[in-house]
């Protein structure tokens, strides 16, 4: 706070006052309804974030000397924000997932049952873990990799803050039964149009940042947070098109009906995966794997390659989801072919990971650290062969409302997007942080061993269990009638989700070691002897000449 | 020459922004622009009925309480899920349907054809405890329904939002939406004729929760759960051959 300057002080009041304003506009109008709820929360949310701008409102100005650092704080309130929302959505994960098999665990309230905390979850770990890790990382990775400051002190705040709002009004709907259903996009038409605004902010302060880089060229990592950004916009904003029932009302209903609606949320939901869980990740992954493993990424024509490929494939292969439904057949089609292709450039990305250790094997063996990226890029190499796999016509008939599907977007969740968002994370905490190193590598050693089982027993648990149940629906006896009744085919899966709700714990209890770890490297490490190296280029170097790097 | 061009490109901030607009654009222009132009994305169906207010009123708990999560309504082209659930689906039967809600999951089996299948009786029995009609079943109790009572004065609301985007419910369906649902779920109440004139005479009027003269949210639900599927009649009526020939050895 102490960095804002007055006049960046004043505009974050006006906005928050603006926020109070419209919080108790929402109250008055949806008192009826839950969004009055919301309307309380935003009011409080902005009050106190107000609150903490008024105490330091007439403090001293911020001298220039800021200007020859990075500008870290926010980063490091979005790194408290992931580990919190991790072990919040994981925990919702974990109860979900015992619910399945011993289902009284709702303890007859609607606001736990399975339906409410099922998005509870997803939301949680997506958006507030995956999310938050994403803005961290991504003003860590651009400023180091532009050589320049974030463009300014407010916004960063504003990301930070009015996307954690989003966040906190998504999942606390859920537990009231405020849902548009549309998976991975739950969240009511007030919370859309929140995220756009946030999202059109962080845009902007990337862009501009981008702009002071003081290297020629952009560094692979921020192509990838470039897209993201741009193209999570995209996929939002058509996906989420509704009209309230009334502006009282957290209900709505989405503009697209049926078979396009149908169409039109895959479309969203595959790129959701492909923009937010694969495209800002590899961002991470290319800016953290080199820095940890010493060593210059494998190949730039590869990454040039699959960037591109990614970019472009993925946005077709939505239409996979809708195998044999009532979405025309040459979409289905189109779905698939382009899904099979997107094989070459996940692979691209995914070797050029793993061949850039080539060479650095005896770091992997020393350094859990390191061992959790590389099995990062080797689950995202599994889950995109995978992806691809299930994406033809014949196995999708089995696979598809089977629990391998949830098995295959778990092994995406925790043993790519969970496990490069931590070895990213004990890469950049004693870097931001100034510490020598994480408060102890033993524990990152237990977390990094918790982690790689509890993935290993959720997915094989899933896998087990969507391959019988599909199975099952579809053996035929030799007269030619349906063996199974569908009641036969869950009595099958009980076995399965205790075995799934007990890899989600070890999970769990991974992501809450590596919060301890983290609160005790802030706490206790000794701090570094300043790096000078870890510092922004003063601007006018270069100016407006060729830059000498060419 | 390529790299020579990236290199270009990559020190450019808009254009490389530009560059990503235009490349993540194509596939879902080319896939869902001409969804909406070609006829035969969805069929004819001229026997196609609108949800009632009270049908509306239980999709909204369905969606609200996440039911789709675990249960599709959408049936394949496959032999398999044909003989299990009945005729698969059409495209026409979600024509209406502000979202769909064909799923991705079958925890428990798909809906698609629920409509008309079990008795009233049976979908409240299942929905207070479902383990008490089917033992084996993880499904979470709705017990709490039975006793919320539902708000009927904002139904004409709800109404108005579909019709703003696209269902063709008239002004005289919006303006008597809260005394439909009434009648609907009060079989020798005044109001009750007025439903099936409105909204024809395959509609089904009764006390769905076997308790009269309330509307809870139950009677909403078992509602709905009684017409999925039977909005049309086109599915059973259509005997062209699938797109996909089911493999028998499926």
């Amino acid at each position: 706070m102490g960095q804002l300057t007055t006049g960046e002080r004043e505009f974050a009041s006006v906005i928050l006052v603006v926020l109070m304003i419209l919080g108790i506009a929402m109250a008055v109008a949806g008192r009826f309804d839950p969004m009055g709820v919301h309307g309380g929360m935003v009011f409080l949310y902005s009050g106190g974030l107000f609150w903490w701008i008024l105490t330091s409102f007439f403090g001293k100005e911020p001298d220039a000397v800021r200007f020859s650092s990075y500008y870290d704080d926010p980063i490091k309130v979005g790194v408290a924000l992931t580990l919190f929302w991790a072990v919040f959505g994981m925990f919702f994960g974990v109860w979900a997932a015992a619910q399945l098999a011993w289902p009284s665990l709702n303890f007859d309230t609607a606001w736990s049952s399975f339906g409410r905390i099922r998005p509870v979850h997803t939301t949680g770990v997506i958006f507030g873990f995956g999310g938050n890790a994403l803005i961290a990382t991504s003003f860590h990775v651009v400023q180091r990799t532009s050589r320049a400051r974030l463009a300014d002190q407010l916004s960063p705040w504003f990301v930070v803050f009015g996307y954690n709002l989003f966040c906190l009004i998504a999942v606390s709907g859920y537990f009231m039964g405020v849902t548009q259903s549309k998976e991975y996009a739950e969240a009511e038409w007030y919370a859309d149009i929140w995220l756009v605004v946030v999202w059109v902010a962080y845009f902007v302060l990337f862009v501009r940042t981008l702009a002071r880089r003081k290297e020629p060229h952009i560094y692979v990592a921020n192509w990838y947070y470039l897209a993201f950004i741009i193209v999570v916009a995209i996929l939002h904003i058509v996906n989420n098109l509704a009209v309230p029932a009334s502006f009282g009302h957290a209900k709505s209903y989405t503009v697209w009906s049926g078979v396009q609606d149908a169409m039109v949320q895959w479309w969203y939901g595959h790129n959701a995966v492909a923009f937010f869980l694969t495209a800002g990740f590899l961002g991470m992954l290319y800016y953290y794997l080199p820095i940890r493993a010493q060593r210059p990424i494998f190949s730039y024509r590869l990454s040039i390659l699959s960037f591109w490929g990614i970019t472009f494939f993925y946005m077709w292969a939505g239409s996979h989801h809708l195998h044999y439904t009532a979405l025309p057949l040459w979409v289905q089609n189109l779905g698939m072919t382009f899904s099979v292709m997107l094989l070459v450039p996940s692979w691209a990305s995914a070797g050029n990971a793993l061949l850039t250790l080539n060479g650095a094997w005896h770091r992997v063996r020393d350094d859990a650290t390191l061992r959790f990226i590389m099995m990062a890029a080797f689950f995202y190499g599994l889950s995109t062969f995978e992806g691809s796999f299930m994406a033809i016509r014949a196995v999708n008939s089995l696979s598809h409302y089977t629990d391998w599907t949830v098995g295959h977007v778990h092994a995406g969740a925790l043993g790519w997007v969970a496990m490069i968002t931590f070895g990213s994370f004990y890469t950049l905490v004693p870097s931001i942080w100034k510490r020598e190193r994480m408060y102890s590598s033993t524990l990152v050693e237990v977390h990094f061993w918790l982690a790689l089982i509890g993935t290993l027993i959720y997915v094989f648990a899933m896998w087990n269990s969507g391959i019988i149940q599909g199975l099952m629906w579809r053996t035929y006896s030799p007269d030619n009638t349906l063996v199974y009744s569908f009641v036969d085919s869950l009595l099958a899966m009980y076995p399965y989700y205790i075995a799934r709700a007990f890899g989600g714990l070890l999970f769990l209890l991974g992501a809450i070691v590596a919060s301890y770890n983290i609160w005790m490297t802030v706490r206790t490490v000794p701090a570094t002897v300043t790096a000078t190296s870890d510092a922004p280029l003063p601007s006018g170097i270069y100016g407006a000449a060729p830059s000498p790097a060419e | 020459m390529g790299e020579r061009l990236h290199g270009k490109l990559e020190r450019t901030a808009v254009g490389f922004m530009l560059a990503i607009v235009v490349a993540g654009s194509v596939g879902g222009i080319v896939e869902i622009a001409p969804l909406f132009t070609i006829h035969e994305t969805v069929e004819d169906a001229p026997d196609m009925r609108l949800y009632t207010p009270l049908e509306t009123a239980g999709r909204d708990i369905y969606v609200r309480e996440g039911c789709y999560a675990c249960h599709s309504q959408m049936i394949r082209t496959l032999r398999d899920e044909v003989e299990r659930y009945g005729p698969y689906s059409l495209a026409v039967e979600s024509k209406y349907d502000h979202p769909m809600l064909w799923g991705s999951k079958r925890t428990g089996p798909d809906l698609a054809r629920i409509g008309g299948k079990y008795s009233d009786l049976w979908h409240v029995a299942h929905l207070i405890n479902p383990r008490d009609v089917v033992p084996e079943s993880n499904m979470p109790s709705y017990r709490w329904l039975a006793t919320t009572q539902l708000e009927l004065s904002d139904l004409g609301g709800h109404l108005a939002a579909l019709r703003a985007v696209g269902v063709p419910y008239t002004d005289e369906m919006i303006a008597s939406a809260a005394a439909d649902a009434y009648g609907q779920s009060n079989p020798d109440s005044d109001q009750s004729s007025g439903v099936t004139e409105r909204y024809g005479d395959a509609t089904e009027v009764s006390a769905f929760d076997g308790v009269k003269n309330t509307v809870t949210e139950m009677d909403a639900l078992v509602a709905y759960l009684q017409v999925v599927g039977r909005l049309t009649k086109a599915a059973y009526e259509n005997t062209a051959a699938p797109e996909q020939m089911p493999d028998p050895n499926n």
